[in-house]
């Protein structure tokens, strides 16, 4: 594992253009991931994950302005044409999406899909890619593949044709694998298979992964940071256990303290965060998690809190850090 | 639709590899509306085709000495007005329905799919203009471009056939556009967009396939409506030129005698009939068939 970084993401700003005007769907996202490292992002819906994750991608729509910069191996991204983008996506990046059912075109076999970025972007011949294609399906765990690589998308469960998007997005063995809540449309059951395969075909294959979920247990298990994103910024970031074990930041202990525990008394409620998301469109001054905080102070509506080191590596976007992670360490 | 689905991913674990190549035509000929469509499109076609070979009588002699006979074994389905056998005139009729609606739906197809995958592709104003100048061109009615066309070129097949034609571009450039438009927002298109593929061949391998059905049984439509505008312009006087015979000709030729004679009026009336329904049945059968997903539920 070499020190250079893989992907270094240096104050990554999106702006989307929404039907109530701009929108600042991400502000000041800096990250860096070497060759083999694993980063969750964990958030609510709208906090601004995917659009990150597209963003890295180059998959936003076109009338998103994206400020900043992404460097993969030190080339920049960001205003990279569409067409130089094409040769990188499949290829150095991909990405595994969160609807297995809709990730699929119900109109192409799954040999023929899993196939194509093989020919498209090695040049080999058609049959060597069928070949490749049944161990990339064996490998994830299809039963039968070599049997069932001319059958359609709809002839498969959920967790199968995850499977499959998984060989997709793997085919090229890229350097990032970018997994967009990957078993949020799964059975339980199924979640944990397909985690576990995740997990293995990385460290098979020295991959670096960005793992996106809201599921805390899911990125607690698979990654070795994580970034705690709310409203469009990065409020925690650090190494998991860290911020597991002291979280600096009100949301982040809100988050913890939402999740349903096994073996809690019966009636017992779920804590959960008042308010809701702010709107991107209009987001506060400040802090953007002020109005549903509860250690909200003046100073915290002023200006957007700079990024404070509680630990070693581990930033928390928050002036209050002292009272907060006294009080998340006890409630903990 | 969950439950077959369920049902037939079943049934797909034990009987794995669906939908060999030769499995279209086994499907097809157990497919009930696709293969009474397929017989009466077929028929139209084999009438044309026997025209060119042989018709009981010919088609352009006039015969006023016998006008308006009842069915004869002469005159299977008797004659017109001017004494023309009508199993003539409906089998060479017929060719012109074919040539008409063939080539009429074949320009707007072509010009109007083109356009409107590039709509759905490059968005923006490039979609703009192109839906804007549809708007435009649909608000001319084909019988208005055909006055227009044929002021400029003179009347005859070639005008009605060109001004039918441009009449349907906008309809399958609204129909394309639309139904893109929907492929693209679909997650499998962002998958293949991840997976490094360029705005052509993600029009070419994944929106293309997904909206044939739609433009199969669109064209089916259209076609029909083809047959009709080509009545209607032929009864202008700027469709087909007479002696040459068509059903829409026939139609409007039996209109002043429907009270004597119906019957010259029912002819082609049926004839039409025939065409339409035989190919939107076709068209019907075709998006059932090209469909994976409905394959196996058949």
């Amino acid at each position: 594992m070499s020190d250079a970084p893989l992907i270094e993401v240096k104050d990554l700003g999106v702006r989307l253009n929404t039907s109530r005007g701009p929108a600042q769907a991400v502000r000041g996202v800096s990250f860096a991931l070497r060759r083999g490292e694993t980063l969750g992002l964990v958030g609510e819906s709208g906090c601004g994950k995917s659009v990150t994750a597209l963003a890295l991608m180059g998959l936003l729509p076109e009338s998103a302005v994206v400020s900043g910069s992404i460097r993969l191996d030190g080339a920049e991204l960001v205003g990279l044409p569409d067409a130089a983008y094409c040769k990188l996506r499949g290829n150095r990046i991909s990405m595994i999406f969160q609807e297995p059912m809709t990730a699929l075109n119900p109109m192409h076999t799954i040999g023929h899909q899993v196939a194509e970025p093989l020919r498209r972007h090695t040049g080999i011949s058609a049959a060597e890619a069928q070949q490749e294609a049944i161990a990339l399906l064996d490998r994830v765990g299809l039963p039968d593949a070599a049997k069932r690589i001319d059958a359609y998308p709809h002839q498969f469960s959920g967790g199968q044709r995850q499977r499959i998007t998984i060989a997709m997005a793997l085919a090229c063995q890229p350097d990032v694998l970018i997994a967009d809540e990957p078993t949020t449309a799964l059975d339980v059951t199924i979640q944990g298979q397909i985690l576990d395969l995740i997990a293995s075909l990385v460290e098979e294959r020295g991959m670096s992964m960005i793992l996106i979920s809201h599921d805390l247990g899911v990125i607690a298990e698979n990654v070795d940071r994580m970034m705690v994103m709310y409203g469009g910024t990065v409020v925690e970031s650090g190494a998991t256990d860290a911020v597991f074990r002291r979280m600096g930041h009100p949301y982040t202990q809100g988050l913890f303290r939402a999740r349903p525990r096994l073996g809690a008394r019966k009636g017992t409620r779920l804590k959960t965060i008042a308010g809701t998301v702010p709107e991107l469109a209009d987001l506060p001054a400040g802090c953007t998690f002020a109005d549903r905080c509860a250690i909200v102070e003046a100073r915290c509506r002023a200006a957007l809190p700079a990024v404070v080191d509680v630990g070693a590596a581990h930033g928390v976007r928050c002036i209050r850090t002292d009272v907060s992670m006294a009080a998340g360490g006890s409630s903990a | 639709m969950s439950a077959p689905l369920t049902a037939s991913a079943a049934t797909a674990a034990i009987a794995p590899g669906a939908m060999p190549a030769t499995g279209f035509w086994r499907r097809a000929l157990r497919h009930r509306s696709f293969v009474l469509g397929a017989v009466l499109s077929l028929s139209v076609l084999g009438a044309a085709l026997l025209s060119l070979v042989w018709t009981p009588w010919s088609a352009t002699d006039i015969d006023i000495a016998s006008k308006l006979r009842p069915p004869s074994a002469a005159h299977w389905l008797g004659t017109d007005v001017l004494g023309r056998d009508i199993v003539s005139l409906l089998l060479v009729g017929a060719r012109s329905t074919i040539l008409v609606g063939v080539i009429a739906v074949g320009i707007g197809l072509s010009f109007g799919v083109c356009l409107g995958l590039v709509a759905a592709a490059r968005k923006g104003w490039t979609e703009e203009l192109i839906m804007r100048m549809s708007d435009f061109t649909f608000a001319f009615p084909a019988v208005l471009s055909a006055i227009m066309l044929a002021a400029v070129a003179g009347p005859g097949m070639v005008t009605s056939i060109t001004a039918i034609g441009i009449f349907q571009i906008p309809t399958f450039v609204r129909v394309t556009r639309g139904s893109a438009n929907a492929i693209w927002a679909r997650e499998f298109v962002l998958a293949a967009r991840a997976a490094g593929k360029g705005s052509f061949r993600i029009t070419i391998e994944h929106v293309l396939p997904n909206i044939l059905s739609i433009l199969i049984v669109q064209a089916t439509i259209q076609f029909a409506l083809a047959i009709l505008a080509e009545a209607a312009l032929s009864y202008l006087g700027l469709g087909t030129q007479p002696p040459q015979p068509s059903w829409g000709r026939m139609l409007n030729d039996a209109q002043t005698l429907l009270f004597q004679s119906p019957m010259l009026a029912v002819y082609p009336g049926a004839a039409i009939a025939i065409a339409v329904l035989g190919l939107n049945l076709l068209g019907d059968g075709l998006r059932d068939l090209l469909d994976p997903r409905l394959a196996r539920e058949r």
